[in-house]
């Protein structure tokens, strides 16, 4: 019973890490999939978490936090979108420049805001998202096996996560459902055969660019409002990098997205599980083994060893008419 | 949308335009500073007067100028042959472990000049050979070199977390880094040179590592402009379909400007190792493979505009020192923001003012009375 209720711990840690994780990644989807590749996740994501943080810690009100941190990875994304939809810059160069302004700017603008060494003040009460118990968890606890599962992994989440989890298949509805996904991956394939139909690229690009800013945000909320009790310095930590990988990694479709997502939270949570702990045969394994792995994944991946990942053709190219 | 990116004039196109983008980044900055609640006017001034207001300053300037060389350089020749080397940070880093090697096991035995040069060696050894999987992943198996490029930071960064904890730190020592260097593992400083100017150097550690970064970018020069293997270079990056009609050896090239590129991320390592703490620590690079991206595209990938980018960057790092000196409210994170717009205004965003730049010149020219010969395309 003990093995099993270490189980459960882990993966209901490993949840907890995704869901950063899965927004994230989300948001690349609809941006690469429109042919804008987001390399600026990683900035979006710690903008959001910073702005989302700040308008809680002073509004007093977690919703608010997180609509703020909505807008302020919109507002993000749609620098993106300009440099790299209407500027037609190279949208590698773009995100990398966001990245860096993000990482710059939440520290100075927490510094001279809260003067805390660029934390946000720790979120109390009203100020963070509290957890959801769904129905009966209590009264099943003490089932075995099932009720261990229903009341300590499903139940007990912030309600963000829920979201995370439902956006998967929400997003391949709207993908691979709907006309706006149909011509939302025709852009991201042959921008020119979606133009010639009379539909505006532009305007295509864009609306994904944003959604994407939408998601970004989400996760952003999630890790300063809800995972945290405000926000810390640098505090994403190469998730929106991660989240990027773990697209890849995934072949930019929703269903690999969310079992990628969960493979790299899982890793995290086993590296923090695992500290100090011997294994059979190898003995003690450093913490660094396990902090690495996400990366080096995705390079065996990338590299082709684990079936080849194929990005959107036209992913990475501005759209010029009339050439 | 008839002529949109007509030519201009040369000084145009690699001054006007530059400089306009530049100022536009800094006004932005301006305005941050401006908006947590100091004159950015202030700070400007604290800035030039930090770089520039002594001796030691402007050592510093210098030094912090010696480190973007480099990683401008390294970032630049990837950009020749169209390929964006993220990872000018993890290789550098890496390389500092072939410094600090050479440095440990010769450094009583060995005067500094033999020091240096297995040094030199080592650091661009380790930094070609961090570049080398990513580079052979992209050439062979086509994955991204960004996305490999950026893996292979954080695996560097874990990895020496390791080394330094584990195992180059000697025995009964709590901090993470190697043994001090003897006097062979201690590059001289530059001080001669400053003192030629009038300037006292203090305790800046300005060293020889920088004229090694003049001399190697007078090479990359050479290499890209003068060389068989730079116009490959440059074919591949300008059209890579040009290059495979024209027989070159497409992964050949990649692979081999990825090494380049490693290596002079690599010889980063040497101007903090050597010149200055004389052990290998943790995050001795700081950033400065990133910073390598803005002066790169400021520099317009051309050793003649980086070396000025690089000063421009030194005068930040240690102006932003002398700023955060006096206004608490702004830290040398600014540097960062800074960085990132001009990564974004003279990157992203560098032909927004073109079109204008371009309709005042026509203006101009068909003014003065001259045939707009200069229009084309």
């Amino acid at each position: 019973m003990e093995y099993f209720d270490t189980v459960i711990v882990v993966l209901q840690s490993t949840v907890r890490l995704s869901v950063p994780l899965i927004l994230t990644a989300l948001a690349g989807l609809y941006a690469e999939r429109s042919g804008v590749v987001d390399i600026g996740l990683e900035g979006k994501l710690l903008a959001a978490a910073f702005a989302g943080a700040s308008a809680a810690a002073v509004l007093g009100n977690a919703w608010l936090g997180a609509a703020v941190a909505v807008m302020a990875s919109m507002a993000l994304a749609a620098v993106h979108g300009y440099a790299s939809i209407t500027q037609r810059g190279d949208q590698i160069v773009s995100g990398t420049a966001l990245n860096f302004i993000a990482a710059g700017a939440t520290v100075i603008l927490g510094q001279a805001w809260f003067r805390q060494g660029g934390r946000t003040p720790a979120l109390i009460g009203d100020a963070r998202f509290g957890t959801w118990e769904l129905p009966f968890a209590d009264a099943v606890k003490d089932v075995p096996i099932l009720g261990g599962i229903y009341s300590n992994l499903l139940s007990g989440h912030y309600l963000l996560t829920y979201i995370a989890f439902i956006m998967v298949p929400v997003s391949w509805w709207i993908l691979f459902r709907t006309r706006f996904g149909l011509r939302l991956r025709a852009v991201g394939e042959n921008p020119g055969a979606v133009d010639t139909a009379g539909i505006s690229v532009v305007r295509l690009r864009y609306s994904a660019v944003l959604i994407g800013g939408i998601l970004c945000g989400l996760a952003g909320a999630y890790l300063s409002i809800a995972m945290n009790a405000g926000f810390v310095k640098g505090m994403s930590a190469g998730k929106g990098f991660i989240a990027l990988a773990a697209l890849v990694f995934a072949k930019w479709k929703p269903r690999n997205i969310l079992f990628a997502c969960l493979l790299f939270g899982f890793l995290d949570a086993l590296s923090i599980r695992m500290q100090g702990v011997a294994l059979p045969l190898v003995g003690k394994v450093p913490v660094q083994v396990y902090q690495a792995l996400p990366y080096v994944l995705t390079v065996i991946l990338l590299a082709g060893f684990i079936g080849k990942a194929i990005p959107p053709k036209a992913s990475g190219r501005p759209y010029v008419k009339e050439r | 949308m008839s002529a949109p990116f007509a030519k201009l004039p040369a000084w145009a196109e690699y001054g006007l335009i530059p400089l306009i983008n530049l100022i536009v980044a800094f006004l932005v900055a301006g305005l941050v500073v401006l908006f947590v609640g100091e004159s950015p006017i202030q700070a400007a001034y604290l800035m030039v007067k930090g770089a520039f207001g002594s001796g030691e300053g402007v050592g510093f300037t210098l030094y912090y100028a010696t480190y973007f060389i480099f990683t401008g350089l390294a970032v630049a020749v990837a950009f020749h042959a169209g390929l964006f080397n993220i990872g000018g940070e993890g290789q550098a880093y890496i390389a500092g472990v072939g410094v600090a090697l050479v440095c440990l096991q010769y450094d009583t035995t060995l005067p500094w000049y033999l020091v240096f040069v297995l040094a030199v060696a080592a650091s661009v050894a380790f930094g070609a050979l961090w570049a080398l999987i990513p580079a052979w992943l992209q050439a062979k198996r086509g994955s991204h070199i960004v996305i490999t490029t950026i893996m292979f930071n954080y695996i560097a960064s874990i990895s020496m977390v390791y080394l330094l904890t584990r195992v180059l730190k000697p025995l009964g020592s709590m901090a993470p880094q190697t043994r001090t260097f003897e006097a062979g593992g201690q590059l001289p400083r530059l001080d001669w040179l400053l003192a030629l100017f009038g300037l006292d150097v203090g305790y800046a550690p300005f060293n020889i590592t920088f004229l090694l970064s003049l001399a190697v970018a007078f090479g990359i020069w050479l290499l890209l402009w003068r060389s068989k293997l730079g116009y490959e270079i440059r074919t591949l990056g300008h059209s890579p379909s040009a290059a495979r009609y024209a027989g070159i050896n497409q992964a050949k090239i990649i692979i081999v400007t990825m090494l380049i590129s490693g290596g002079l991320a690599g010889l980063t390592a040497l101007n903090p190792i050597m010149g200055d703490q004389y052990r290998l620590q943790l995050d001795f690079v700081n950033g400065a493979g990133f910073v390598g991206i803005a002066v790169a595209l400021m520099g317009r990938s051309h050793p003649a505009g980086i070396i000025p980018a690089a000063i421009l960057f030194g005068v930040l790092y240690q102006g932003g020192a002398e700023i955060s000196f006096e206004m608490p409210n702004i830290s040398r994170d600014m540097i960062v923001v800074i960085q990132g717009l001009v990564i974004l205004f003279a990157g992203a965003l560098e032909h927004m003012f073109r079109p204008t730049v371009i309709r005042l010149y026509q203006r101009m020219v068909a003014g003065s009375g001259k045939p707009a010969t200069a229009t084309g395309e």
